[in-house]
Formats: structure tokens, sequence, C-alpha cells
């Protein structure tokens, strides 16, 4: 099938198989391996990416579906050189180990973040109209989509507070 | 993945075709079909359909099919009104996971029966007549009640749970233009000697809606025991709504998850709360009543006890008996 998709503001003409997942399209297509295949399955998250502006699991969408979607990968972010805060959080605060989830976590953390500064509660939120504390436990069950088999998880909370205010989300806001 | 012809859908009578597989988030169905356990020769996306409102109505709210489950847990009628609904979304899946998931699509996810995913398998709901490995086998996570010699799966969707507790009902489109609303048990169909058939839809049917009436009064609440305490299915999850006036239960409404193929609901178990004052023998009078024609599998044995628990803690902390 012969359709457009929109990655990091480039649009690109692909010639692919119906089946061929976002993040095989991503990968295999447009070279762009930042985001990783772990389980393939949407249990460990090193394929999140955004769709118009939202993480979702790259491995669990058809790339034909999200024609004319804005795709952004980790690419997208930064590069070598010009950082995103997140990217520089990560290295600042030994966020990683072998690095491999790392691409996903990042994206997660990201959308993460817009998430709260848009008042979303989570599972563990105790007042669900109030803004939701910005606490490690809020930051653990909202990445618990994103696994670390190295276990980095406490540079990666301390990698995700820290860069917070840079990323934009100066402030939390209660459900109306 | 088998190959398949790829069809979107631009009008409501595009997914109405009866030879089709429906896909709105993927989230289950792409994973089943990597596995082979779904292999469907057509897909027909739906997601450009004007599917995507939730609508205040008088005396009810309408969530459109392809909400997605973070748009619907988020929404601030929905949090302010209905919490036993956000709860139940929240306590499912993970946030990509979630904005990806539809309304319409988490009622139709599939079981994880273990013996449903592995295709080298027999399983009475995956390729019917072949028998249920599961009774006896590997069961610690599958169903209790509305079981049958055939299969024992669970429904594994928190949101239809927390649907079930508000008496939601489904909307359906035939493919003649007719509409269809379903409360969540008659949508539900128990597995009998046909666990293929999930639910009453029928082929050119399309989830277009769900229906909320005003929340009954009282206090809301879900709780989901799981293995790990984020992003894992329920071994027994619960939602509740129960108002107290002059010291008496004045209502109560109950759904429960992992325990049968369908949100799990027993009128007779609340008719035992209404009324009467709230306690701890209270409690265990409903439950004696919910768990009535339960039966354990062996390794699933625990969920009966558990369930007792659940109903104490959850009807505990609605009604201010300490525990």
């Amino acid at each position: 099938m012969q359709i457009t998709l929109s990655v990091n503001g480039e649009s690109h003409a692909l010639d692919i198989d119906p089946r061929t997942t976002l993040l095989d399209a991503l990968r295999d297509h447009l070279d762009l391996t930042g985001s990783k295949k772990g389980c393939d399955h949407g249990q460990c998250g090193a394929c999140t990416v955004h769709v118009n502006g939202r993480r979702i699991n790259s491995c669990l969408a058809l790339a034909v579906m999200h024609e004319g979607d804005e795709v952004t990968t980790i690419e997208g972010l930064g590069e070598p050189g010009n950082l995103s805060p997140l990217q520089a959080a990560f290295v600042r605060h030994d966020g990683f180990q072998c690095g491999y989830c790392t691409p996903g976590q990042i994206m997660s953390a990201k959308s993460m973040l817009e998430e709260f500064g848009n008042g979303w509660p989570s599972n563990v939120t105790d007042d669900l109209t109030a803004a939701p504390d910005f606490s490690d436990a809020e930051i653990k069950e909202r990445m618990s989509g994103n696994l670390c088999r190295c276990s980095a998880y406490p540079g990666i909370c301390r990698a995700i507070r820290d860069a917070a205010p840079d990323e934009g989300m100066h402030k939390t806001e209660a459900a109306e | 993945m088998r190959p398949f012809e790829y069809v979107r859908a631009e009008t409501r009578d595009d997914a109405h075709r009866a030879d089709g597989r429906i896909i709105a988030g993927g989230t289950n169905l792409l994973d089943l079909m990597k596995l082979q356990v779904e292999t469907p020769e057509r897909l027909l996306d739906v997601t450009r359909l004007d599917m995507h409102e939730i609508d205040e109505a008088e005396n009810s709210v309408r969530i459109g099919a392809l909400v997605t489950n973070s748009d619907l847990a988020a929404h601030p009628l929905i949090r302010k009104r209905y919490p036993v609904l956000s709860r139940a979304l929240l306590a499912g899946a993970s946030g990509q996971l979630r904005n990806k998931a539809t309304t319409g699509g988490n009622l139709m996810q599939r079981t994880r029966c273990p013996y449903f995913y592995d295709t080298t398998q027999p399983c009475n709901k995956r390729a019917p007549g072949t028998g249920c490995q599961a009774i006896g086998g590997v069961n610690r996570i599958l169903a209790i009640l509305g079981t049958s010699d055939h299969c024992i799966a669970t429904h594994p969707s928190d949101m239809a749970v927390g649907m079930r507790t508000l008496d939601a009902r489904v909307e359906i489109e035939t493919a003649d233009g007719d509409t269809k609303l379903l409360p969540l048990d008659e949508f539900y169909r128990l597995p009998g000697d046909t666990p293929e058939r999930e639910t009453a839809l029928e082929p050119g049917d399309l989830i277009v809606a769900v229906h909320l009436p005003d929340p009954p009064a009282g206090a809301q609440a879900y709780r989901k025991v799981r293995d790990r305490s984020s992003y894992a299915f329920a071994l027994v999850s619960m939602g509740a709504v129960v108002s107290v006036e002059n010291g008496k239960i004045a209502s109560a409404a109950m759904a429960f998850g992992g325990l049968g193929p369908r949100p799990w609901r027993d009128h007779d178990a609340e008719s035992v709360l209404e009324g009467e004052t709230p306690s701890r023998a209270l409690f265990d009078k409903a439950a004696d009543v919910l768990l009535a024609d339960a039966k354990g599998q062996g390794e699933n044995d625990f969920k009966i006890p558990l369930t007792r628990r659940v109903v104490a803690a959850v009807l505990s902390d609605l009604t201010g008996v300490s525990q």
C-alpha cells in the first residue's frame, strides 16, 4: 500500500505491506532506529513514540492507520550537542545502564509530564477532582508501562523530576 | 501476522460490512494477530468515523465508541459524577495503552486465558470443539462464576466492571440502521457450549456508544487486587456504589472483575444489603449469596476467600464500618 507518514515534521511516501507496524515502518523503512523493539506486544514500552502529541506503543499500531497523523520519535526531541531537557537529565542522573529502554522512557516521560500538566489523574491519585501531587508515587505509577531490565528506576525518577520544569510542567491544573 | 486486506471506513455504512473485523485502537487485536490467535482476512479501520465525543444529555451521558480510555478517565464529568468508572479505567493497562485503547474496543477485548493465547493448545473459544485445557490446568487467573464445562475464561476489562456498576448500556447500530441499547449483562453472553460467541453482536453490527444513566446516590469506589501494584490484570476487582441513610444501607450496586466471563453482578447479593445496618456480618452474608455458586478450579480456589475479603473491605470503606 502507498501511504504518506509524517514523522518529526517531515512527510515520507512509503510503499508498505498493511501488516507493517508503525515501529517497523520507523525502523526498517525510515531508518529511525531510536525507537526500540523489546517485547513487540505492548508490555515493555521500548517502542514508545508520540502520535499527535500522545504517547503510544508503536509496536501495537499499524502504520497504515496513522496516515495523516503527526508522529514524533526520540530523533525528533533532540540530537547530540542539542539534547532536550529530559535527554540531558537522563545523562546527568544515570537514568539508564544499557540504554535500550531509554528512548521509550524519555518519550513516555515527556508525554507523561504533559498529561500531569493537564491535570490528568492516575491510579494513585487520592482526589480525582484536585490537581495531582507531583510525587515519586505518581511518577512510578504513570511510568509503569516502561520497563528497565537494568533497573535504573531511581535515576529515571530523578531525571524526570529534575527536567520537569524545563519541559514546561510548572504547575498542574485541577479538573473543572 | 497473516496477510489481510486493509479497508479504511469513511462512513458508518463502510463499517457495517459483515465480512470484516473492526479495528480501532488495536492494542489487543494486533497483539492477537501477531500470535495468530486472530487471523482476520479483512480489517475495517473505523478510527475516522465520528464517534469521538462525550455528550451530556438529560439524565444520561453518551460516550462515543472511539473515546480513548485516557480521555474518558480524565474527563471532568466522569471524574466528578462517575468516579468508579474513572478509577476502573486508571487501574487498567498503562498510559500508552490507554491513549490508544477505545471505549468500544475495550468492551470487545478478549480473555487473557493462557490456553486461548497459545495456538499449540486446545481451546474451545479459539478453536471450537477442541476442548478446554484450563479446566484442571493452569487457571490461577481464570473464572469461578458463570463458567461451563467448555470454558472458564474471564473477561479482562476493568472499564466494563465500572460500567456494569453504573448500569451502562451499549448502543449498537445494526447493518439495517436500527439501534439497539443493551445492558452489559445482555451484551455479554455466558460461555455455555458456545464460548466462541462472547457478545450479542450480530454480523454487521457496530458499537457506536455507551450510555451512562445518572449516577445512583451514594459513594463510589473501585478496588483492584492484582499480582503487582500497577499494569497487571485483576485477580479480583470490585466496583461499588453504596448509599447510607439514617444508618441503613439505602441502595447498593456491586460489580466484579476477575470472577466471571463478563463483569459480574448479582442483584440478590445487593438485596441482602439494602435496608440493613452496615456491619461486617452483613457484608459476609452478601458475599455468601454472591459466592453461592462459585466453583474453584484448583489454582484459582483462592479467589473465593479473596472475593469475600474484597467485598468486606470495599463495603466497610463506603459505609464507615471499621474492619
